[in-house]
């Protein structure tokens, strides 16, 4: 059974967000995700100060076996990325929702998380799928 | 492997599992006007004996002529142990095959390949082979553009005295994928790409500068100068280079301070005939940083799950087959059987053999180059030295001179006017350690007899 926090929202391609006490956004990616890709062995990561459109592809995780997007859940710009990632990919399978975080981003409004699922939300649309 | 094609039978029952109605039905998402027409000028098919007649009409044309031409493609003496091996049926297939884990023999071979590329051009990985030299530039050219994070222009230096061919196959394939090819000029008198050509681009960002060494005419380039002034504006180095000459000369991974940061080149030298134009294959090398933008597989050694050595594909994640749209690069095979060639060549020479090869065939060059500049209306086009290849100035047309030679069995040459018009009749020759003293003798003496005839005339 696959671990979804109950703080987080989600994005249907399986990322998720957290809002942080200084305003910007933590994403990285599911639980349910990096079980389904496998071990990962490399992380690509956006350059800081990339603006990004919501949706838009930002960051590549490769395993052994697969090499995925990962999609920006919100618009905003990237103010930080974990450059742990770049030498320990595998925090991701390890840790996904702490130190296997991807990237933080200011989001163009506030409100720009409309369309996120909720934890319960994510939980059925992973159990269905 | 057995070739076992499918039944009608077996693909009625296909179709009717995926409810498709017909084999064409599954190509209807293309759209009408991107599709082809009928094939017209694709003659009828023939049986196993026609194709043997026809291909046996088509290699009595080629003869068996005293060749003098390199521009790209080398004759070099094979040892017989060399295509008896591919030949082998354990060996003999163009491809990796699928499910490659089960091939470790197949797979040992490459890996044996990637590390001695690797050696010989002194970088930290090489793929498993790519189609030719020329294609093997444009996925490097490709290649810097991904991988140099520094600049964003896409703009990348051509030298002019780079093979015209590869030239044209980097612009065909990158034209359209947003990268700026700019031409650097040579230096008429000694041939090679001035240090100081690239003064121009002062301050500008160059993704990437490609350096043929040797270049087109053979002539030696200064690389770890071009090297250095390259890194310094942020550009990264594209080495283009032949193997053979790698046995003598400084590997790409030591020009300048740093080293180049892509090598590739053409892999004929290595083992594989002329053969009328190929098939031959091309090789890329890189260091490590890199690695995950070069195109093409990669075997890795590794250990299997009860600790013994084994050889898998790696990297494959990033391939066509699995990343779709967004690979590295639309190739995802390598030219397995010319790679298996190289290697046994490599393997059976050695690396004081290559070096012998490589000498023996810089001092025909000299040789022959001494034997045509001694008759009146030929001399040296380039004063700087250079590896087995020498552009040689003639003081009439070359055309009916080539074919004279030609009419008695000598090939003399490549004609640089179609491509190089600023040089007047040039012919780039080339010698290598299959020449003879004879040899030489005799092509020095027919095209003086050519000459003198034409000079009559």
């Amino acid at each position: 059974m696959s671990n979804i926090p109950a703080d987080l929202t989600f994005a249907r391609s399986h990322e998720w967000v957290r809002r942080l006490s200084d305003g910007t956004m933590e994403i990285g990616i599911s639980d349910h995700a990096q079980h389904a890709l496998g071990d990962l062995v490399f992380v690509e990561l956006p350059d800081i100060g990339r603006r990004l459109n919501a949706g838009e592809a930002c960051a590549v995780v490769e395993s052994v076996k697969a090499a995925s997007d990962v999609y920006a859940p919100v618009a905003g710009t990237v103010m930080a990325v974990n450059d742990q990632l770049r030498h320990t990919p595998e925090l991701i399978n390890r840790d996904p929702y702490g130190g296997g975080w991807l990237l933080r981003l200011r989001a163009e409004s506030p409100a720009t998380d409309v369309g996120l699922l909720s934890a319960a939300d994510y939980g059925a649309l992973i159990t269905e799928g | 492997m057995p070739f076992i094609p499918h039944t009608a039978e077996d693909v009625r029952e296909m179709l009717a599992v995926i409810g498709a109605p017909s084999i064409e039905s599954l190509f209807d998402e293309i759209p009408a006007n991107l599709r082809t027409g009928s094939l017209s000028e694709v003659p009828a098919g023939l049986n196993e004996f026609e194709v043997m007649r026809l291909m046996q009409a088509r290699a009595r044309q080629d003869g068996s002529p005293l060749c003098f031409i390199g521009a790209g493609a080398y004759e070099h003496h094979i040892p017989a142990a060399v295509w008896s091996t591919v030949t082998r049926g354990e060996f003999y297939s163009a491809y990796t095959p699928y499910q490659a884990e089960a091939s470790q023999g197949t797979l040992q071979s490459i890996y044996e390949y990637q590390t001695m590329l690797a050696s010989l051009t002194g970088m930290e990985v090489s793929n498993a082979s790519m189609y030719d030299g020329a294609t093997a530039l444009a996925e490097a050219v490709l290649m810097a553009v991904r991988a140099n994070r520094r600049s964003k222009s896409a703009r990348v230096l051509m030298p002019r005295n780079l093979h015209p061919h590869y030239r044209a196959v980097v612009a065909a394939t990158v034209g359209n994928q947003g990268v700026q090819l700019e031409e650097l000029p040579y230096e008429r008198s000694v041939g090679h790409t001035a240090p100081h050509s690239l003064a121009p681009f002062e301050g500008q960002d160059i993704t990437a500068l490609v350096i043929a060494q040797p270049n087109f005419f053979g002539v030696f380039e200064e690389v770890d100068a071009l090297t250095d002034l390259a890194h310094a504006r942020g550009a990264f180095v594209i080495a283009v280079v032949n193997p053979i000459s790698l046995a003598v000369l400084k590997p790409p991974g030591l020009w300048g301070q740093k080293g180049a940061n892509i090598v590739v080149g053409e892999g004929q030298p290595l083992g594989c005939p002329l053969s009328s134009g190929g098939p031959y294959f091309g090789f890329m090398s890189t260091r490590m940083e890199h690695v995950r933008q070069m195109p093409g597989r990669l075997v890795g050694r590794t250990l299997d799950l009860d600790g013994r050595p084994g050889f898998t594909l790696t990297l494959q994640a990033r391939e066509q087959h699995i990343r779709r749209a967004k690979a590295t690069s639309n190739i995802c095979t390598n030219q397995g059987l010319l790679m298996l060639a190289a290697t046994l060549y490599l393997s059976l020479l050695g690396a004081e053999g290559l070096e012998r090869v490589a000498a023996l065939s810089m001092q025909r060059t000299e040789q022959l180059a001494g034997a045509l500049t001694a008759i009146p209306g030929v001399r040296r086009v380039f004063v700087r030295p250079g590896f087995h290849e020498v552009a040689l100035a003639f003081d009439r047309p070359l055309a009916p001179v080539l074919a004279a030679l030609s009419q008695r069995g000598i090939e003399g040459g490549f004609d640089l006017s179609e491509h190089y018009p600023e040089l007047g009749p040039s012919l780039l020759t080339c010698a290598t350690e299959t020449k003879s003293d004879e040899d030489i003798d005799t092509y020095a003496r027919a095209l003086a007899d050519v000459l003198r005839a034409a000079r009559a005339a």
